[in-house]
Formats: C-alpha cells, structure tokens, sequence
C-alpha cells in the first residue's frame, strides 16, 4: 500500500482550524460542537435528522468549487469533515455583534417565538440567502423541508426568508472570504488517506476509489458511510457499533455525474442534492418526487447509492430506478460487475452485496420520447416524510397498445418490487379504462403489504391501484395533482 | 422601529405596542440559553431512565448487574432509593410512581435511572437491564378501556341544563352517532430536561425547563422527604411548553434530584427524543357518542353526549382535561336541554396531560360534528345551522354549566370574516368546482371559537411579581409566569413600563426563580399575561405609591398633581426625570422595592353541582379554511385560511398574531398529520419526528390572512382590557377539518355526512371518500 496516511481528521469550524487525533467513528458533529467546542447555538431536538434544530452549514471543495450546503449535525458524523469547513450559527453575525440580514430580518419580522429552532431555521435561511436574492414563498418552503417550527405556523418565517433575500452583505464572512477559505481547505486536502484508531474505534477516510477498494477488502466488515441519513440513527437511536467505518463522502471520483445519450450514470457518493438537475433534466417527471425526498439537509447528505445500499424497503429512490430498468455496479477490489437493480434487492435486509464489496454507481438508461414515465410518492405529511406507498411507471405504448411496461413500487413488501402481475396484466394490452381496470385488480397477486404506523395494508394497496390510474389519467391529458405552486420548487 | 426617548409623547414599548420578542436577538444568534446550553459545574453527572418494555405486568424479577458494570456508570436507582415519597401525581391521588415497582402500567414506563459520567454512557447502560415479566392483560384504546370494564382514573362530571330526555323523546328530528378525535404529542422542540446542583443540608437547586416551577419544587421536596424551603427552582425559558411541560417535568426533576442528593454531585437528564416521547403524556384522544335531536331550521332541541378519553394509567390533570373538554361543547351555541358526560378512562398507556386548549379542542369538535352533521341531514350550509344556534345577547345565553355568556361577540366577528373571505362567493364556486373535476375535490368551512378564560380550579387563579426600582432607575422584574416562546415576559414588561412610564429597555426581564415569587401557578390555561401582568402592575402601583406620597412632601405638592409621563415625574409644573426621582427617593429611604399580588375576581365553580361562573370571560374568533382533496390518494393541501381573532385590546399585536398563526398551524396539526399509533403490543411507534408528522412550511396554508379584531375590548377588567391568547387559536383550526369533510362529501353531491374522524390523515380522507363513494 502506497497511500500516505495522516493520522489526524483536519477541518475548519467558523475561522479556527481543528485537528482531531482521537476521535470515535460514532461521534456526531452537534456533541463536538456542544460538548466539546461549548457552541451550544446549534441544539438538539431530535438526533434523528429530522427537525433540523442542528442545522449548520457543511463547506467542501467539490467539482466546481467551493460549495456549502445545510446538514443536520445530529448525524454527521466528526469523522466525515475532513478538508471541509463547519460553520455555526455563532459566526453569522459580524464581531461587533451586527446581525446578518437573515438574522434581522427573523427578530424584525417576530420569526421566532421560543427560538429553540430558530439557530436551525436561521441556518437553512442563511444557505437560502447565499443561493438567491428571490426568495420566492416556494423556494423557502423548500428551504424549510427539514426545519420543524412548533411555535410560529411560519408565516413570520417566510417573510423574514423574503425580507432578508432582498438585502445584500458583502461584509458576510462566506461571501467575502470565500476564496481564502477555498485556499485554506485546497491546503487540508493532502491526498492522504486518513486512519484514526481510538479506543471507541477504527475510522479510515480513503485518499481515492483504489483505496477505498483496498479498505474494503480488507475490512470487508466495515461500515460505509456516505450520507450517514441512516447510519446516524443507528448510533443515536440504536447504539449499534459502525467500527471499522469507511467514510467516503470526500471522493471526488464517487461525485461523478456521467450523462451519455445512453443515459447518466451517478457515482455512489452523488448526493439528491448533486443528483438534482440532471435527474430533472433527463427525467422530468422525477422534479416533484426528487424535491420530497427528504429535506434540504437530508438530501444534501443523502446519496443515492446509499439509498440502495442500504436496502430499505421504503427507499425513495429504487421504485422510480427499477421502473427506469437502471442498474447497479459493485466493485470488489479491482473487479466489478454489473447487475439489473432488482436483483440487488434479495430479500428484507438481504441484498446482493458480498463481502469486501460495496455499491460504486448506479446506471439510468435514457428515457426515449416513445415511453411514458412517472413517479409518485405517498406519505402522510407531504415533505420530510417516509413513503407510505411509492410507485412508478414506465410504459411504452405503440398503437394504442402497451409494447413494453415496468411498474415498481416500494412500502408494499419487504424490498422494493416490481408489479409482475400487474405488468402482465397490460403488456400487449389496449391503453384504455378498461385494461386498467382489470390490472388494478391484479396488484393483490403482486403485493401483500404490511400494516404499520404509516398506513394500513387496505390503504397501501388501494393506492397503489389508484396511482396506476392516475398514471393512466396523466397520460390521458388529466391534471390530477393539486399544485401548491404553479411551478414547483425554485 | 425601537427607539429610546427623551422627553416624547410616548414612551418605548408601552402596552399594545407591537414590540418584539424581548429574546429575539438571541434567538437568531443562538446565544439565548436554554437549560441543556447552562455551562455544567464540575463534577456533573447525567441520567438515563431504565424503560420497562410490557403494555401491562407484574414484574417478576429485575437484574441490573450489566446496568451497574456497564462504562461509565456510577449508580443505579430503582423505588427503594427513593428517600421520601415515590410519587409525583400533581394532584395528591398518589398514583404515579417515579420509579415502578412490581407492576408495570404502561409500555415503556421508568423502573429505574443509571447515572454515568456521560449522557451516552447512560443512554447505553439503561438498555441493559434484564427484566422478568409476567405479562397482563392491556387495553390502550379507549373505547377497548370502556369495553374491558377499566376503572375512570378520576370522578367524570355531568352537566345538565334544561330537560335533556323529555326533549329527546319529543324532538322534531333525532340521530345519534360518534366521534374519534385523536391525542397529539406536544412536540416542544426542546425536549425535557433538568440539571439540579446539590446544596448545603438539604439543599437543591433545580435549572428545567418547565411551566410549573412551584409544582417541580413540591415534587422534589416530596421526593427528597424534605420541606419545599430547602429546594429552589430556576427557569429562564423554555423551548416551547404548550402544556407538555406542566407536569411531565416532575420525574426528570425528582431523579435528578434524587441522584444529586445521594451522589453530592450535580445531575443532569435530558431524555432522548424517542424516551420523551414514550413516557410523557400527550393531548387525550375522545370518543364521543351523541344523541341530537333538532328542528327543521336546524335549531338543537337536546344534546346528551359522553365524552370519554384516553388518560392513560394516571390520574395526573385528566379530571380538569376531561372537565374543560364539556365546558367546550356548547362552543357559541345555545343547547337548551343538555346532558353532558365525561368518562376519564384508565388506559395501559402513558398519563395523557395538558396540551393548549387543554380537553376543550377536543370537546368543541364533538359539538362541531353535531353541527356538521345536522347540516347534511338538511341539506344546507353548516354555517346557516351555526348561525341559527348561536348564543343570543340576553336570552338564549346560558351555558350547559350554568353561566351566563355575558360578553358574546360571535354574531359580528362571524358576519365580518363571512364578508372579508368572500365565503359565500368561494363556496358557491367550490360546487361548481367539485361538479366537474374528476379526481381533484375542494371543501371551504367557517367555525366560530368561544372558549373560557380562567383555570376551572378556581384557586389557581392568582399571581405574585416582584419588582425593583434601583438606584439608577432601572428596574428588576420577575414574576410567577415562565417564558415558553408566547412572550409573556416582553408583555408583562411592557405592562410595568407603561405602569412607570418608563422606556422598555430600562425593564430588565429576570429567570422565574421560585426563591423571588413563591407558590405560583404553571404558566398554563392562557392565563399568563392575565395574571402575571396583573400581579407586576399592582407591585409597579405599590412602588408608584410610594415615589407620589415621597415627591408630594419633598416637593410640597398636592399628590393629585403628580403623575407618570414619559420617562419623568410630573411634579406641580415640574418635570423630573424618572432616574433622579428614585435616586432622590433612595436617600430619602423610600422603598422601591414590592411584591404585587392578583387574584381573578367574579369566578366560582362548584363541580358536585355543574354549577357556576368557572370563567371570567370568553375568547372569540373565527375562521375560514379553504382545501383542496385528492380523491385517488386522499393527500391534500390547505389552499387558503381567513382568520378573526378577539384577543380584546392587544397588550402586544405582534405577540398576539404570532400566537394565533402558530396555534391555528398548531391545530391544523392535531386535526390532520399528526397520528399516534400504538402497535399490539401495546408500543407507541409514532414516537418521533420520523415517524410522529407535525405541519412544515409547506404545509402552512398557502393563503394565510389572520387579523386580530382591533375593535374588541375586553368587558371585564383584565389587564389594559386585553384578552388571553395561548389556546383560542388552537381551535380555529376546526374548519380544516369541516372543509376537507366538505371535499369528501362533494363525491356523495353532499347527500350524507362523511362524519371524517380526526386526525384527517391522507389515508382516513381516502377511506372516506371510498364510503362516500358507496353512499
């Protein structure tokens, strides 16, 4: 093994320069920054990833540049942050004591009441007003995904986010001291793999995707953490030991967006958020479903190589990537091989994954003009929240008649499935009212659904046939969804 | 703008002035102090709580050998180290245990508590223990109680007024029918939390977060086997209460009390979210069963209907809870002969508590169903039936509990946001809407609140403040309320500025210490600023007394020619700035100090009877809310809401309309997403923001008009004639659930009434739909 190795996670938080030599692969950013640092602006209201109250700003030299983004530091884990630059809601005003115009426009605008979440909400608002100067009622909602306000109704919130957009800094310390900062964390990035052995554990950061390759093979029993959206609850929920853990969030080289006419390939540690535009661009039905996955900070974290990694039945993604017939590629050491995403998915929490292996890109063919396609996600609450049913649908239709269909869904069995027999049901058949009908009723064959506490079975499969006819109505010409914004998302 | 001034007309931040979060500057920069951000003293150790993993059983046997080895711990303690009483029911019925000791109520309830040297290594340790069970039967649903004979955690009360069963016999027209309307999670975003530093003999010192700060410092005497002197009780604020930090403060309290005492160490728990959420109570879910009878204008002839509620294993406040829900039923409506009763049911669930509005949400919505549905029955707009059934001004106005509604303002703010909502317009064009859309439906509804002001425990209802004028004029002020984000305290400053008519920066708003204002009540029944504001101005009037007698014989001028103008004392023709007066004042050894008190005049309750005036007066308001359904999946969106709101002449309209936006969202809440699921064993899974669903931005109606009616004063003699706001909104957020029932009727042409249950999740919109479909 020719990899340099440093010893030492290196990053920056606010102005100062961190080194950490002994860490644990569980410890979350948000306990170094209240137990360690005393920055105790950034709270804890959930350690789940899902009320946002520990919201801070995630800096990181990527393929263009320098870029922040919001992530829960509830889940973050300390040993992800190398070469990056954590900024707190303790740096947002000016040394002498001037608020930010987010943080003005919130007191203001009465947008903060007990103000537990406020650090958080100022945070997402404070990444909103370095992205635009608009903030339209939609993009801040959008802002807010991942940011639970249980005082306010947010009204007072949106219109400081509004307020604020309009008012520019250029004394605000990221804007001003970007391409310093930029310098300082080129300078952090040493091309070294990081290996830090503590008593809670062993944490490697690879210097590339060979080292990667050489550390799971030799680790084969490691934990790899891209996003740590669901990893992060194992720790804070569950106590479950990740050590050794593979922290691959730094590779560059798994953060490529490859677009071909054949269709786009995304490295393993793509996030929602990288994965975004040119999801959107090549699959457009996919804007509304992509932009409920999650919220802000959980798709800035979350990758969709996690996602199936991971093997969850309720994944937001693998519905709409199986009806999209995309395929998965492991590599193992040097090798790799290439396998339909649905045959990744063996059974409840066992996938196609051997040991020494892990998930490197997934393959989205492109979509021809001949094909239909859609994605639908059902929750309860429409953002920030866990599918209930998510469905797709993926036909080709010549001559009024379904050459060619692939319907997948998730939160109906213990992996996420294809419709067999509901597909069957269409295939060769006329594209009209009463061939749906008849599939509809053949989703019983395909699906026995659990109940639970996000829906009942009844309820599961009931929409699961009804999103088949939406589908069917969609393609009819039929608007169907309620629209909160006439163009969603910003 | 905030600006200090002189010598102007006026001072800064007076009363009804629209001031600011005193704490809002912090709160954007994160440097407000909650009580988990209180630098640790040295030494500090943390708790865990050790959680029972059965509905319902006796334990067999407990082994806690793994807890005590585990890193870092340093003590174990189950009941038996308890050393003076192992109870912190609040209401004196002895029915709630700190740690369990052969019998387990509820799943997840505490049995015992580790302390570590780190909150982790607590977190760890309490997961350890191995526990024998043997297992019980369980009910955790209510009506499942009611059918398995389960006994009332406390005496239900019946109101009656008129002739309730002569007039259901002879009705014009006459149904029954029932209603789930489910419980709620407070959701505060700080969770509970305590850090008590032990003190000298049997000293403690208590930093929580909680509404209650004397009922923490009964408990932790109870607790400790020690007098209430010897325990101190410090809270600076909270990160949201909303009634979930009443009582459920008291075990995190009493243990770490308990275990600082024991390790002459300071303690601190704060409990994981989930752990939160598992052993502190929640808004109770009813069932309502009703029997209406009625006449062809819709008019009520007879109502007698039980209200029956999840309480869960305890006692704790469910008697006033389930008291306040049939105080609520009548809403703004005249039942001329009524039957009202309350079933406060045992469950193997954990003590359902306080939560804003406090049971009367709850029982407003079964009356609002009976409205509803009589409605449908006629074939008209629910609101034509409110109307017909509204309290008249001098007759028709006397409540099920026998008190005349004196200040009944309902007629006009209803008539108001019918006209500025443009409702009747948008409700015919939502039935030409839902004729021709396929899948897409759209329901409008408009609900009136009326809810009484005052605990119905008619002794709660007082208050002490302290205030103290120093030398330098500035002035010191506490007082019994505590600060939960509703900006008591910027409110009760502004009172005392305006009482000394000095500048609100000159008023320094100081932590609720129940060493400076003892035997409080919680912060609670929206009687904070009603109160506290009171007490501060009597204790502001004491000190005001004093600086008139001291300046008429300094100064030898008439008292009655002496008054309080902006930020000086008017003596004779002579202005004085304030800060001289007292300096002046000081020398001459006048007090300057003073503790106020207030008590709430007129009210009485007598609850063997069903009898009395238990409220000094009532909130009013209304509101319009316009949804969109989708008829294939049931999801939906709140288009628009048009809100009225009485909150009498506004200490602080800022505060105030912050308080109704955020309690109708609140509400719309309760009424829609926000679902608890118990599995069959008995365990809540629902237990966490993942998978426990409170509203988000987007879920914020997207046309939000909320006004406060800037004409309402408060009849009565409240402070400055203001009106309280913590719970009225909540309510407002019934026409959410009347307008997606209207979309859902839309698929039956409006033939029958969905009867839709709450919480209106996607999927109980759905199922509706699919009956509607059936109809």
């Amino acid at each position: 093994m020719s990899v340099p190795v440093r010893k030492q996670i290196r990053f920056i938080l606010n102005d100062r320069p961190i080194s950490l030599d002994d860490i644990a692969p569980d410890f979350t950013l948000l306990d170094f920054l209240r137990i360690d640092q005393r920055l105790t602006g950034t709270k804890e209201g959930c350690a789940e990833g899902d009320c946002g109250a520990c919201t801070v700003l995630v800096g990181r030299l990527g393929v263009s540049g320098l870029v922040y983004e919001t992530v829960n530091a509830c889940i973050r884990f300390v040993g992800s942050l190398d070469a990056c630059h954590v900024v707190t809601i303790e740096h947002l005003a000016a040394a002498d004591g001037a608020l930010h115009p987010v943080q003005q426009a919130m007191v203001d605008r009465h947008g903060s009441q007990c103000g537990f979440c406020t650090p958080g909400i100022v945070m997402s608002l404070y990444d909103l007003w370095l992205e635009t100067s608009d903030a339209t009622p939609a993009a801040v909602e959008k802002a807010l995904q991942g940011n639970l306000c249980r005082c306010t109704g947010y009204e007072t919130i949106i219109e400081a986010a509004k307020a604020a957009s309009a008012v520019a800094s250029d004394d605000d310390r990221l804007v001003a001291g970007r391409a310093a900062m930029e310098a300082r964390l080129e300078k952090l990035r040493d091309g070294a793999r990081v290996e830090i052995e503590s008593a809670g554990g062993v944490i490697f950061v690879p210097a590339s995707l060979n080292d990667l390759a050489d550390i799971v093979e030799a680790h084969p029993e490691a934990t790899i953490v891209a996003g740590s959206t669901d990893v992060g609850l194992w720790v804070t929920k569950q106590f479950r030991s990740i050590t050794p853990v593979v922290f691959i969030n730094n590779l560059l080289e798994l953060k490529q967006i490859t677009e071909t006419s054949e269709g786009l390939t995304l490295g393993a540690g793509v996030t929602y958020s990288d994965a975004f535009e040119a999801i959107v661009e090549r699959y457009p039905a996919m804007r509304g479903f992509w932009e409920r996955i999650g919220g802000e900070q959980v798709r800035n974290m979350g990758t969709v190589g996690g996602n199936i990694a991971n093997g969850s039945p309720i994944g937001d993604t693998p519905p709409p990537l199986i009806a999209l017939s995309a395929h998965v590629t492991l590599r193992k050491g040097a090798s790799e091989r290439t396998l339909p995403l649905e045959d990744f998915f063996i059974d409840y929490g066992k996938q196609d994954r051997q040991p020494g292996e892990f998930v490197s890109a997934v393959h989205i063919p492109a979509l021809d003009a001949s094909r239909i396609f859609a994605a639908y996600k059902i929750s309860k609450r429409r953002d920030e929240d866990i599918s209930a049913v998510c469905g797709a649908f993926n036909v080709k239709i010549e001559s009024g008649r379904v050459s060619d269909v692939r319907i997948a869904f998730g939160g109906m069995a213990a992996t996420p499935k294809r419709a067999s027999a509901v597909e069957a049901a269409l295939k060769d058949q006329p594209w009209n009212e009463a061939t749906i009908d008849t599939a509809m009723g053949m989703f019983e064959k395909d699906f026995q659904p659990l109940t639970d506490w996000r829906a009942t079975a009844d309820y599961r499969l009931l929409v699961a046939k009804n999103l088949l006819k939406r589908f069917f109505l969609e393609t009819e010409g039929n608007s169907v969804v309620i629209e909160r914004y006439e163009t969603a998302g910003a | 703008m905030e600006q200090t001034s002189a010598s102007s007309t006026e001072i800064s931040g007076g009363v009804h002035a629209p001031r600011r979060h005193d704490s809002a500057h912090k709160h954007v920069t994160g440097t407000a102090e909650y009580t988990d951000d209180i630098g640790e003293p040295i030494g500090t150790l943390h708790a865990a709580l050790g959680m029972t993993d059965r509905a319902h059983a006796k334990i067999v046997s407990i082994n806690l050998d793994k807890v005590r080895d585990a890193s870092g711990v340093v003590d174990v303690l189950t009941a038996d180290d308890v050393p003076g009483v192992n109870d912190i029911s609040p209401n004196g019925l002895d029915d709630e245990p700190i740690l369990i000791t052969d019998t387990c109520l509820y799943h997840g309830q505490p049995i015992f508590a580790v302390i570590a040297k780190t909150r982790e290594q607590a977190r760890r340790a309490a997961t350890l223990a191995e526990i024998e069970y043997e297992d019980l039967p369980f009910e955790t649903d209510v009506v499942g109680a009611m059918n398995a004979g389960y006994k009332h955690v406390t005496d239900p009360l019946k109101l009656q007024y008129g002739d309730v069963d002569t007039a259901l016999a002879n009705g014009t027209n006459r149904f029954s029918g029932e209603m789930r309307v489910g419980g709620q999670d407070h959701f505060y975003l700080e969770g509970q939390i305590s850090l008590v530093v032990p003190g000298e003999d049997d000293e403690v010192t208590v930093y929580a977060s909680t509404q209650h700060p004397s009922e923490i410092q009964h408990m932790v005497s109870h607790a400790l086997g020690t007098s209430s002197n010897a325990v101190t009780v410090n809270v600076r604020r909270m990160g949201g209460g909303f009634g979930g930090k009443e009582t459920q403060g008291n075990i995190f309290a009493a243990i770490a009390a308990i275990a600082a005492k024991r390790l002459k160490r300071p303690v601190k728990i704060r409990p994981d979210r989930d752990e939160d959420m598992t052993v502190t109570g929640k808004r109770h879910d009813f069932h309502v069963a009703y029997d209406v009878a009625y006449d062809n204008d819709g008019r009520i002839e007879a109502l007698d209907a039980t209200f029956a509620a999840r309480c869960g294993y305890s006692s704790d406040l469910s008697g006033p809870v389930t008291d306040r829900a049939l105080f609520h039923v009548d809403n703004c409506y005249f039942l001329p002969n009524t039957r009202l009763v309350s079933r406060p049911m045992m469950t193997n669930t954990v003590s359902n508590t306080a939560y804003r509005g406090f049971g009367g949400p709850q029982g407003m919505l079964g009356g609002e169903r009976v409205i509803e549905e009589i409605a449908y029955r006629l074939g008209k707009d629910p609101l034509e039936i409110r109307r017909v059934n509204f309290y008249d001004e001098d007759k028709r106005n006397v409540t099920p509990y026998h008190q005349t509604v004196e200040d009944n303002i309902i007629a006009r703010i209803v008539d108001e946001i019918e006209e500025s909502s443009d409702y009747q317009a948008r409700r015919k064009a939502i039935i030409d809407f839902n004729r021709t859309s396929k899948v897409i439906r759209k329901g409008i509804a408009l609900t009136p609140v009326k809810f009484g002001i005052s605990f119905t425990a008619t002794w709660f209802n007082q208050a002490g403040a302290l205030v103290h004028v120093y030398q330098d004029g500035s002035v010191h002020l506490n007082h019994g309320g505590t600060e939960m984000g509703q900006g008591l305290n910027t409110k009760v400053a502004q009172v005392v500025a305006d009482e000394f008519q000095i500048d609100l920066e000159n008023v320094r708003i100081t932590a609720t210490h129940t060493g400076k204002v003892p035997n409080t009540s919680a912060t609670a029944a929206s009687s904070g600023s009603d109160l506290n504001g009171m007490a501060a101005a009597n204790a502001a009037q004491q000190i005001k007394t004093r600086l008139v007698m001291f300046a008429s014989e300094q100064y030898g001028v008439p008292e009655e020619q002496i008054d309080f103008v902006p930020n000086h004392m008017r003596v004779g023709n002579q202005l004085i700035p304030f800060a001289d007066m007292i300096k002046q004042a000081y020398m001459a050894r006048v007090q300057l100090s003073a503790a106020g008190f207030y008590k709430t005049p007129k009210i009485h309750w007598d609850r063997d009877k069903g009898q009395g005036r238990p409220f000094f007066y009532f909130a009013y308001g209304a509101s319009v809310s316009e949804v969109s359904i989708d008829t294939l999946t049931g999801e939906y969106h709140v288009d628009r809401v048009d809100i009225l709101h009485d909150v009498g002449k506004s200490l602080n309209p800022a505060i105030d309309l912050g308080q109704v936006q955020g309690g109708f969202v609140q509400g719309m809440g309760w009424l829609t997403t926000e679902e608890l699921w118990w599995d069959d064993k008995g365990r809540l899974r629902t237990h966490a923001p993942s998978t426990y669903k409170i509203p988000l931005a987007s879920d914020k109606p997207k046309v939000f008009n909320v006004t406060l009616a800037q004409w309402s004063t408060n009849r009565e003699r409240t402070i400055r004639r203001s009106k309280a706001v913590g719970e009225p909104p909540f309510m407002l957020a019934n026409s959410v659930l009347e307008a997606l029932s209207m979309a859902v009727a839309s698929v039956a042409d409006y033939r029958v009434c969905p009867c839709l249950d709450a919480p209106a999740t996607p999927e109980r919109i759905l199922m509706a739909v699919e009956r509607m479909k059936k109809a």
